[in-house]
């Protein structure tokens, strides 16, 4: 134990060492850029770019990115915010346009359907991050053993994520056809019900679980590539170690893995909710909302009121009111997650 | 310096031929929009005799039913310059009317001599005017359409079936004539087993997401007694719209829906029931009359195996309307062109061939020939349905009103989310506060 310990240390000395040389490297080929650089400029530029300030240059460069990000972001927001305070509908452009102050906000507010669309909204987020972290960081424990075909099997279980939402919804929606589909026939296989007797996409029962599976089929890949990112910073020597103190492994797991993993659980998590609570191509494909309003999210609900209803209006307050929903979670849930990786 | 001038003028040059082409290729040039469905297609064999008569190039934009309104609004919406003509559904004609969208046509068919009273009364009211009832028209009656029925009559016909029903219901098994008979004929096929496969009663329309179970429901809904009104244009819906008659309309939707309809059948509009029909699944299926020249084409289970017949009635006889009239769209840059594509699709001859190749003319010239009913197995039928069509509203928030209808509806129908009464009660409350917000009550 000792001699690998030594082994480890010298390694790490040597990969300092290594690193200070790239470091200076580095450095000097930057210096002889930037002085090419410096030639090359066109004199009359030069001198007027010599005249500015750092704070200055330092405004000049980021300008267009500000401008881009106003434009494409803050400015629709803005409007969205000041439509949300009238009466405006998009396939009426002729109507006056009037001020219903807070009317809209207590109409969406006070619209059973709206809650309904929450709930299941909530319903859906809740299942697929649960099932995604416990399924994802268990997919990374076991790829990070490094078993023998590991970078193979790691290949296979990525490439769910790598579709297209528009091809795994249609092609989800011919494996739970009740005469024809596969998933039917397999749980017929396995419990002996007949395959048309039950309906994934068509039930008030199964349709949310029917896109919880394929949610969680396709994104828990992601999932397990952060947490076996989290798993694999984590430096060997710790284990050797908790091995030297005799921690069972399943004691290393709880004081070692887990803590040291949890930035990137979280994290993934973060992504995955914050991208399930505006989940919309998906859920439209499998079941379009329905049956009835069973799966109708947030963001179908969104849709309709401001592309089918064209209450432009109405639904810019439901979008605000959906954006401080997930601005103020998502700020809170990040300060949580600071103080764990400050720990 | 000469090279440099040369140059100039050669860059000149190809700028102004680069913005200039164009449009001056619009000017020769008219873009059709459309649903994508098979009359679509008779109507590109059609307009080939457009573009030899005129030198016009025709283009067409056909999108999907389920997309298409979607598709099209925003179009319009935005103010975009995709259609120069637009086929667009009925039920768009009070907003695309109210907002400018499509231009009133009434100064140009007296110019050119084009009378609204050549064509079909019904067709007139539904697919041209706004506000309806009065002389302003946005379109000309372009296609003619209602849902009606198709059932297997080979299957029908077969002796030992014919007998068993004989015997189960005293009476002979023919193409059902009332709501009851249909339930009927779907319960008794629904599970057998025909040709060594199992198959469902009937193929109906259940779609959530844009119109397919209001144009369903309202099938049954529109015989039983259903009312939008209980005074046209009073929009007093109470009692008209919940009304006992109303209930046992949808309460039949449903128990057919229930009791007969194919597993996975949950969102299905015309493709689920082509499919379901063309694949040998039901005895009868609803769709609308566009799709029978295909059907009754089709060799697996066209020609003497399929059987037609007209919306059956229950109370009074009635039929969910279907179809469109064509509009000039107020954006375009070729509006004489559009306006004289309009002039020569109005011609009766031209509607004679639209209805040759497929498409379903309301012209009176076709319909009035005494040939007509003879010309194809479901040409009769396609008369008494004109005759007897109730159509959506046609508000400007037609979109609104469909989307509650919608919802309530497969609640119901699909989801099983309280009772018939509960819905309808729904429904007013929901279409109550849309013509709230219209200032209309």
């Amino acid at each position: 134990m000792t001699a690998r310990i030594r082994k480890r240390t010298g390694q790490f000395f040597r990969m300092r060492r290594f690193k200070t040389q790239v470091k200076s490297v580095t450095d000097t080929s930057s210096t002889i850029l930037g002085e090419a650089v410096a030639r090359a400029t066109p004199a009359p530029i030069a001198s007027r770019i010599r005249g500015l300030s750092d704070r200055s240059m330092a405004w000049l460069f980021i300008t267009p990115a500000i401008a881009l990000l106003l434009a494409v972001n803050i400015f629709p927001l803005i409007w969205a915010i000041y439509l949300s305070f009238t009466n405006f509908r998009a396939n009426r452009p002729n109507a006056a346009l009037e001020s219903v102050g807070f009317s809209n906000y207590s109409r969406v507010l006070n619209d059973p359907n709206i809650w309904q669309a929450m709930q299941t909204t909530a319903h859906f987020v809740f299942w697929t991050i649960l099932l995604q972290t416990l399924i994802g960081f268990s997919l990374a424990y076991l790829i990070d053993r490094k078993f023998r075909g590991h970078a193979f099997w790691t290949t296979i279980i990525l490439v769910p994520m790598m579709l297209s939402p528009a091809v795994v919804g249609n092609f989800w929606r011919f494996l739970y056809q009740p005469q024809i589909g596969l998933f039917n026939h397999i749980v017929s296989f396995l419990t002996g019900i007949p395959p048309s007797s039950f309906e994934m996409l068509g039930s008030v029962r199964l349709s949310p679980w029917a896109i919880i599976i394929v949610d969680t089929w396709m994104w828990t890949p992601y999932v397990m590539l952060i947490c076996l990112a989290g798993l694999r910073s984590i430096p060997d020597y710790i284990y050797e170690a908790a091995e030297v103190d005799r921690a069972s492994l399943w004691r290393q797991f709880w004081s070692i893995t887990l803590p040291m993993a949890l930035p990137f659980i979280m994290l993934a998590v973060l992504f995955r909710g914050i991208e399930n609570f505006k989940m919309f191509d998906m859920v439209t494909l499998l079941t379009g909302g329905g049956p009835g309003s069973t799966t109708e999210v947030a963001s179908i609900t969104l849709k309709r009121e401001a592309f089918e209803s064209w209450r432009t209006g109405r639904a810019s307050a439901f979008a605000i009111i959906l954006f401080v929903a997930v601005f103020g979670l998502a700020n809170i849930y990040v300060k949580a997650l600071n103080k764990v990786k400050q720990r | 310096m000469k090279t440099i001038k040369q140059a100039l003028l050669g860059a000149t040059s190809a700028f102004v031929l680069f913005v200039a082409a164009p449009n001056l290729a619009k000017a020769d040039e008219l873009t059709l929009c459309w649903a994508a469905w098979d009359p679509a297609n008779a109507l590109v064999e059609l307009s080939k005799d457009f573009t030899s008569q005129s030198g016009t190039t025709m283009k067409f934009e056909f999108v999907p039913w389920p997309n298409f309104a979607d598709r099209i609004l925003n179009e319009l919406n935005s103010g975009g310059k995709l259609c120069d003509l637009l086929i667009g559904d009925s039920q768009w004609l009070g907003g695309s009317a109210e907002n400018g969208y499509y231009v009133k046509l009434n100064d140009f068919f007296d110019k050119e001599g084009i009378k609204m009273s050549d064509f079909a009364d019904a067709a007139v009211n539904a697919y041209a005017t706004w506000p309806k009832g009065t002389p302003n028209y946005w379109a000309l009656p372009a296609m003619g359409d209602a849902n009606a029925w198709f059932y297997r009559k080979d299957w029908f016909a077969q002796p030992e079936i014919q007998a068993e029903f004989k015997k189960k219901y005293n009476r002979d098994l023919a193409a059902p004539t009332t709501w009851d008979e249909l339930i009927q004929v779907a319960e008794f096929f629904n599970g057998r087993e025909i040709d060594g496969k199992k198959v469902y009663g009937a193929a109906i329309f259940t779609e959530r997401a844009s119109e397919g179970i209001t144009m369903g429901a309202t099938s049954a809904l529109y015989p039983y007694g259903f009312k939008y009104e209980n005074t046209p244009g009073k929009y007093d819906m109470e009692g008209a719209v919940n009304s006992p008659e109303a209930v046992a309309g949808l309460e039949a939707y449903k128990k057919l829906y229930k009791c007969c309809t194919p597993p996975g059948y949950t969102d299905a509009y015309m493709g689920e029931s082509l499919d379901a029909f063309k694949s040998g699944q039901v005895a009868m299926a609803m769709n609308w009359f566009a799709f029978f020249p295909g059907l009754y084409k089709d060799e697996k289970v066209g020609g003497d195996k399929i059987g037609f017949f007209v919306n059956p009635k229950e109370k009074v006889a009635a039929s969910t309307l279907g179809g469109q009239g064509i509009s000039v769209v107020a954006n375009t840059d070729n509006m004489d062109g559009a306006l004289a594509y309009i002039k020569w699709f109005a011609q009766p001859d031209v509607q004679k061939k639209w209805w040759s190749l497929g498409g379903y003319a309301v012209h009176k010239t076709v319909l009035n020939d005494p040939t007509f009913t003879e010309s194809q197995p479901f040409a009769a039928d396609f008369l008494v349905a004109m005759n007897q069509v109730q159509d959506f509203w046609q508000e400007p928030s037609y979109a609104i009103l469909l989307q509650a209808m919608q919802k309530r509806l497969h609640d119901y129908v699909v989801a099983d989310k309280g009772t018939a009464k509960e819905a309808l009660d729904g429904l007013v409350k929901d279409w109550t506060e849309v013509f709230k917000d219209d200032g209309k009550l």
